[in-house]
C-alpha cells in the first residue's frame, strides 16, 4: 500500500513540477510581451538586437539559402526530366523554398548561431549576478533583455526569410538553367505564374512564429540557467534543441493550418 | 549598544523581524532579527553557507521570505508591488560579491548606466558625475577599460562607484573584498569607511573578512544557522566570550595561518 502511495505520491510531485515549469515558461513570454507595450520605450536597444539577429545572420542566411537553392535545383531537375516536366523546375523550387524550407532553414540557422549565443549571454549574466543588478538598479530585466529580443526575432526572422528565398531561387537557377541546362524562360515564367501572394504570405506567417518560439525558449533557457559554468552550458544546448524541435512542430502545425 | 543609534535621528534605516525564508528542506533563516541603525556600517559575519548572502539579498528584495518584515526607512518592504518596490530600489546602492559589471560595457558606460536608463539628465551632465565619481574611488583614467581588463580590487572600485552614482541612502555589499589580496582589502575597507563618512549613507554589508572588517563597522551582527546568535559593537561581541564566536573566530585565524602558510 505505502509503495503505491509514494509512487502516486511521485507521480503527483512530477505532474505538478511540469505544470509549474510550463506556467512559468508561459508567464515568461506574456511578461515579455507586456512590457514591450509599456514605458520607458528603448527603441535602440531592439535595433542593436536586429542588428545582433538579423544583419549579422545575413551572410549565413544567404550562404544556406544559395546551397539549398543549388542541390533543389540539381534534384529538382533530375526528377522532373523523368516525367519531362523541366519547365516546371522554378515553380518547383520557388514553392518549396517559399513555402517550406526558406522559414524552417532560415529559423535553424538563426538558433544555431544567434538563438545560442543570446542564451549563452543571458546565462552568463544570471550566473555573475548581472541580472540580479538590474533588478537593484530598479530595471526590469525582462524589459531590459528579452522584450527587445523577442521584437528583433519577430521582424527579423521574415526578413531573413526573404533572403533565404530570393537568394535561393537565384541558386536553383544558377545550378538548374545554368547548368543543367532548364529552359530559362518557364524557370522565371512558371514563378511569376503560380506563386502566389498566399504561398508567400504563408511561409511569413511560419517565420514570425518561428521568431517568437526562438527568441523565447532561447531567453526563457538563458535566464533560468543554473548559476554556475556547467548551467549556462545546458542552457544553451537545451535552448537550441529545444528551439529546434519545437521549429519543425510548429512547421507541421501551421502547414497543416495555413494550406 | 544603543549608544550608536542614540546620536542619530534616533532609529534604524533597516530593521529585520523574525525574517523566515525555506529553500526546499533546507531553512536558510530561522526568524533573523537586525536592526541597521543610519548612517553607520553594519556588518553581518558568519561561518559559510549561514544565510548571511541570503539575507542580503532579502534586504534588497531580490527574494521574497516566506515570512516576517523587512522595514526600510519605515516602509515595510515585503508587502511591496514590483512597481512600488522599484521607487525603493532607487534609494540603492548594491555592490555584488563578484562585482556584477555589465563585461560588454566600458567602465564609463557602467557607472553612466542608472543614470541613463532611469533619468533624463544630459549627455554632459551625467559624464561630469561619473567621471566625479571615479575619481572618489580611485579610478581616474579608466574610463574607456572593460572590466575584463582590470585588477580584481579595481572592478570593485567600479562596481562601488555604479552603486554610488545614483547618490543611494543605503548600500549593501556582497563580500566587497572576496578574492583580494590582504593590502587591497585593506584599501577597499577604507574605501568603504571613506565614502560612507563622505555620503552619510547607511551601509549593510556582508563580510568573511573577520576580525579586519571590524575596524570599520559600527555594529556587527554575527549570524548562525539563520539566525542573529549576536549583535552589537565589535568590542561588545569580542567580550561576550560567546563559544560559537570565539571558534568562529579562532577558525578564521587558523585558516588565514594555513593559506600564510602555503603561500
Amino acid at each position: 500500500m505505502s509503495r503505491i502511495e509514494g509512487t502516486i505520491e511521485r507521480l503527483g510531485a512530477l505532474a505538478i513540477d511540469n505544470l509549474v515549469a510550463l506556467g512559468n515558461f508561459v508567464t515568461f513570454l506574456a511578461t515579455a510581451l507586456l512590457y514591450v507595450l509599456a514605458p520607458p520605450y528603448k527603441p535602440r536597444l531592439t535595433i542593436r538586437q536586429i542588428r545582433t539577429i538579423g544583419a549579422e545572420s545575413f551572410f549565413l542566411v544567404a550562404l544556406i539559402g544559395v546551397f539549398t537553392g543549388m542541390v533543389l535545383g540539381l534534384q529538382g531537375y533530375n526528377t522532373l526530366r523523368r516525367f519531362g516536366s523541366e519547365g516546371a523546375l522554378g515553380t518547383v523550387v520557388a514553392l518549396v523554398l517559399v513555402r517550406e524550407l526558406g522559414p524552417v532553414l532560415a529559423a535553424l540557422m538563426v538558433t544555431a548561431r544567434a538563438g545560442s549565443a543570446m542564451a549563452a549571454e543571458i546565462g552568463s549574466m544570471q550566473a555573475s549576478e548581472q541580472i540580479d543588478a538590474l533588478t537593484v538598479m530598479a530595471i526590469n530585466p525582462i524589459q531590459y533583455l528579452v522584450s527587445p529580443r523577442v521584437v528583433a526575432g519577430v521582424l527579423s526572422f521574415p526578413l531573413l526569410t526573404c533572403v533565404f528565398d530570393v537568394i535561393g531561387i537565384w541558386g536553383g537557377y544558377v545550378i538548374g538553367v545554368g547548368l543543367m541546362g532548364a529552359p530559362g524562360g518557364s524557370y522565371l515564367g512558371g514563378i511569376a505564374q503560380n506563386l502566389t501572394g498566399h504561398d508567400i504570405l504563408s511561409g511569413l506567417y511560419k517565420a514570425l512564429v518561428f521568431g517568437l518560439v526562438v527568441m523565447w525558449v532561447c531567453c526563457y533557457k538563458g535566464y533560468h540557467a543554473e548559476r554556475m559554468a556547467t548551467g549556462v552550458s545546458r542552457a544553451t544546448t537545451e535552448a537550441v534543441v529545444l528551439s529546434s524541435v519545437l521549429i519543425l512542430a510548429w512547421d507541421y502545425f501551421l502547414t497543416s493550418i495555413l494550406l | 549598544m544603543d549608544a550608536i543609534t542614540g546620536n542619530g535621528k534616533g532609529s534604524d534605516a533597516i530593521e529585520v523581524r523574525d525574517l523566515r525564508r525555506r529553500f526546499g528542506p533546507q531553512q536558510v533563516l530561522n526568524g533573523v532579527n537586525l536592526d541597521c541603525p543610519r548612517g553607520r556600517i553594519t556588518t553581518i559575519v558568519g561561518p559559510s553557507g549561514c544565510g548571511k548572502t541570503v539575507l542580503l539579498k532579502h534586504l534588497n528584495l531580490l527574494l521574497r521570505p516566506d515570512s516576517g518584515r523587512i522595514n526600510i526607512e519605515g516602509l515595510d518592504v515585503t508587502r511591496l508591488s514590483n512597481r512600488a518596490l522599484d521607487e525603493v530600489r532607487k534609494e540603492f546602492g548594491m555592490l555584488f560579491q563578484a562585482g556584477a559589471l555589465f563585461d560588454s560595457m566600458t567602465v564609463f558606460d557602467n557607472v553612466a548606466f542608472p543614470l541613463v536608463e532611469s533619468t533624463r539628465l544630459g549627455r554632459d551632465e551625467i559624464a561630469r558625475r561619473v567621471r566625479e565619481m571615479l575619481t572618489n574611488v580611485g579610478l581616474e583614467g579608466m574610463e574607456h577599460k572593460y572590466p575584463s581588463e582590470l585588477s580584481g580590487g579595481m572592478q570593485k572600485r567600479a562596481a562601488l562607484a555604479r552603486a554610488l552614482i545614483r547618490n543611494p541612502k543605503i548600500l549593501m555589499l556582497d563580500e566587497p573584498t572576496t578574492g583580494l589580496d590582504p593590502t587591497r582589502t585593506g584599501s577597499i575597507h577604507a574605501l568603504v569607511r571613506d565614502t560612507q563618512q563622505r555620503f552619510g549613507l547607511t551601509v549593510a554589508m556582508v563580510s568573511h573578512d573577520v576580525p579586519q572588517v571590524f575596524e570599520i563597522s559600527d555594529r556587527v551582527a554575527f549570524m548562525h544557522e539563520g539566525k542573529m546568535r549576536l549583535t552589537g559593537t565589535p568590542a561588545e561581541l569580542t567580550a561576550a566570550n560567546d563559544p560559537v564566536f570565539s571558534r568562529f573566530l579562532a577558525g578564521k585565524a587558523a585558516g588565514e595561518g594555513r593559506g600564510a602558510g602555503a603561500l
